[in-house]
């Protein structure tokens, strides 16, 4: 009884710190899907939340869900910016090129906050005050319910907005065929703004999800699981929205059962094992499409 | 009264200069192809006219307004619909799908969902297919898709890249079929072709390109019976 529940416990565990890497990797995976490229700054965009969620409510003392708001516009806008600063440029240029801007932008995020705020950790508390609850003898504390019911209504809220609204139809088309989009009329542009934005606007709330677990904030904060969350949406394929929501949940779920079961110093060398093993069989990812070259 | 006029067009890939001063008007409700060779630069005149390219120098006009400069994703709305070489289905969405991108600068529902009728009435084995991928359709079935794509943008112009390409020759009097009730309905068409024949059998004038230069032009039923036409495209 004490295995079961403590397994319990740990797939639960899993199931917070995945939903995180699910909603990170949600943005890798459209940015991906739209824009062809992976962008790499993508992880420092969970930092800058994090931050822009503590400056809301410790320095400028803003009620919590302002400064959720807040803080999300925030992220959208700097993403929106990183966009057409640094990648709109290179529309044209060699994917190589992206990637090290990419990296760049990575740099220059981390550094500028290293720059702001100094590198010494500044300890954070949790804004999500939710009572824990007692279920079947299982303790679920209030931050994984929280973050569950987030990332359920996220990923309901953006299948719903992909399917059903005209800019999902959009970015499903600019998705396929940047020029057949052009041609019915679609502003390319403004749609891979729009799902910078988007992505963005994910980050900042799996930024503050991620903030509320580990509660100290430092410039590098974003880079793990940044590189977590890219390896769960290449792991569920790259492009694939369901295959990232699924990616990030499972990479979650291994890391915590290797932490508790295993040893918590080999965790993360069985998460990027499993990766390695799964593109061996299926090199597009679980749910990848694999594509057809033609010639 | 031209419809569509191009003007000079001067068009360069890199330092290669594809096409090299080329005009030429549509007039409204004509049918009016551009025939030539691989490499003649059909293509990339199409491309010109609708933004995807460019030009250095020249002009095109359509209904008397210089449209150079638009943005490609302004042009559908204007009323001129490109299908594109190689169909460009989106593979990965539905039948259905691809049509109401077709219709996305529309606004009137109601009159989306008449044109879409229509366009069932017309191409009834998209209706049959209607929730099936674009991808799984055979090549025949993805150029009506294409060509059903952009008659839901209701143009008063359709250009058309190479509709003939790699279909069968029961298929491709089926499609000329349709080109030519398209443009019976009220609809200008521009039609580039390799397969002449066909071309200038729906044609009412025809511009025939060589390298990038327009080297004849005239009245299609005369350019079907000219010596040099028919040696060189007719294959006689």
């Amino acid at each position: 009884m004490a295995l079961i529940t403590s397994i319990l416990e740990q797939l639960l565990n899993g199931l917070r710190i995945g939903s995180v890497y699910a909603l990170i990797a949600l943005g890798y995976t459209m940015v991906y899907g739209i824009a062809k490229m992976i962008n790499f700054a993508h992880g420092d965009i969970i930092m800058v939340g994090a931050y822009a969620l503590y400056v809301y409510v410790s320095l400028l003392k803003l009620p919590p869900v302002l400064a959720v708001i807040l803080t999300i516009i925030t992220c959208s806008v700097i993403g929106i910016t990183i966009e057409k600063v640094a990648y709109k440029p290179l529309r044209k240029a060699q994917p190589l090129a992206v990637l090290i801007t990419a990296i760049g932008v990575s740099y220059l995020l981390q550094n500028l906050s290293l720059l702001i705020f100094k590198a010494t950790p500044i300890p954070f508390g949790s804004i999500i005050k939710v009572p824990s609850v007692k279920l079947a003898g299982l303790n679920i504390s209030g931050l994984t319910i929280v973050t569950l019911v987030v990332t359920v209504a996220v990923m309901v809220g953006l299948t719903l907005f992909i399917n059903r609204t005209r800019m999902g139809h959009a970015m499903l088309a600019v998705s396929e065929d940047k020029g057949a989009a052009e041609l019915m009329g679609i502003n390319v542009n403004r749609t891979i703004s729009v799902t910078f934005a988007i992505g963005s606007a994910l980050a900042a709330v799996a930024g503050i999800l991620y903030i509320s677990q580990y509660e100290t904030l430092l410039p590098t904060l974003g880079a793990l699981p940044g590189i977590k969350a890219f390896v769960a949406a290449v792991l569920g394929g790259i492009g694939s929205i369901p295959g990232a929501m699924f990616g990030g949940i499972i990479l979650g779920i291994i890391e915590s059962m290797s932490k508790a079961y295993i040893s918590t110093q080999l965790s993360d060398a069985i998460v990027f094992s499993v990766l390695v093993v799964v593109l061996l069989v299926k090199p597009s990812g679980i749910l990848g499409k694999l594509k057809a070259e033609k010639v | 009264m031209a419809i569509l006029e191009v003007k000079d067009l001067e068009v360069y890939y890199g330092i290669i200069k594809a096409i090299k001063g080329i005009s030429f008007e549509v007039n409204e409700g004509e049918v009016i192809a551009l025939i030539g060779a691989n490499g003649a630069g059909k293509t990339t005149i199409l491309h010109t006219i609708t933004g995807l390219l460019s030009p250095k120098k020249g002009q095109v006009i359509f209904e008397g307004t210089d449209i150079t400069k638009v943005p490609a994703h302004k042009i559908v709305g204007l009323g001129m619909a490109h299908v594109p070489e190689g169909r460009r289905v989106f593979a990965n969405l539905s039948v259905y799908q691809n049509l109401k991108l077709g219709a996305y600068t529309r606004k009137d529902k109601e009159e989306i969902e008449s044109t879409l009728e229509m366009i069932y009435k017309r191409f009834p084995r998209l209706e049959e297919r209607k929730n099936q991928l674009a991808g799984t359709l055979s090549g025949g079935e993805q150029q009506m898709l294409a060509m059903g794509r952009a008659l839901m943008s209701h143009p008063k112009i359709i250009l058309m890249d190479e509709p003939s390409m790699g279909l069968s020759p029961i298929l491709v009097n089926e499609i000329f079929d349709i080109i030519r009730s398209v443009n019976e309905t009220g609809t200008t068409v521009l039609l580039v072709e390799q397969n002449a024949k066909k071309a200038l059998a729906i044609a009412n004038r025809a511009y025939v390109l060589e390298t990038g230069r327009i080297v004849t032009s005239g009245d299609a039923k005369e350019l079907m019976n000219d010596d040099t036409i028919k040696k060189a495209y007719l294959g006689e």
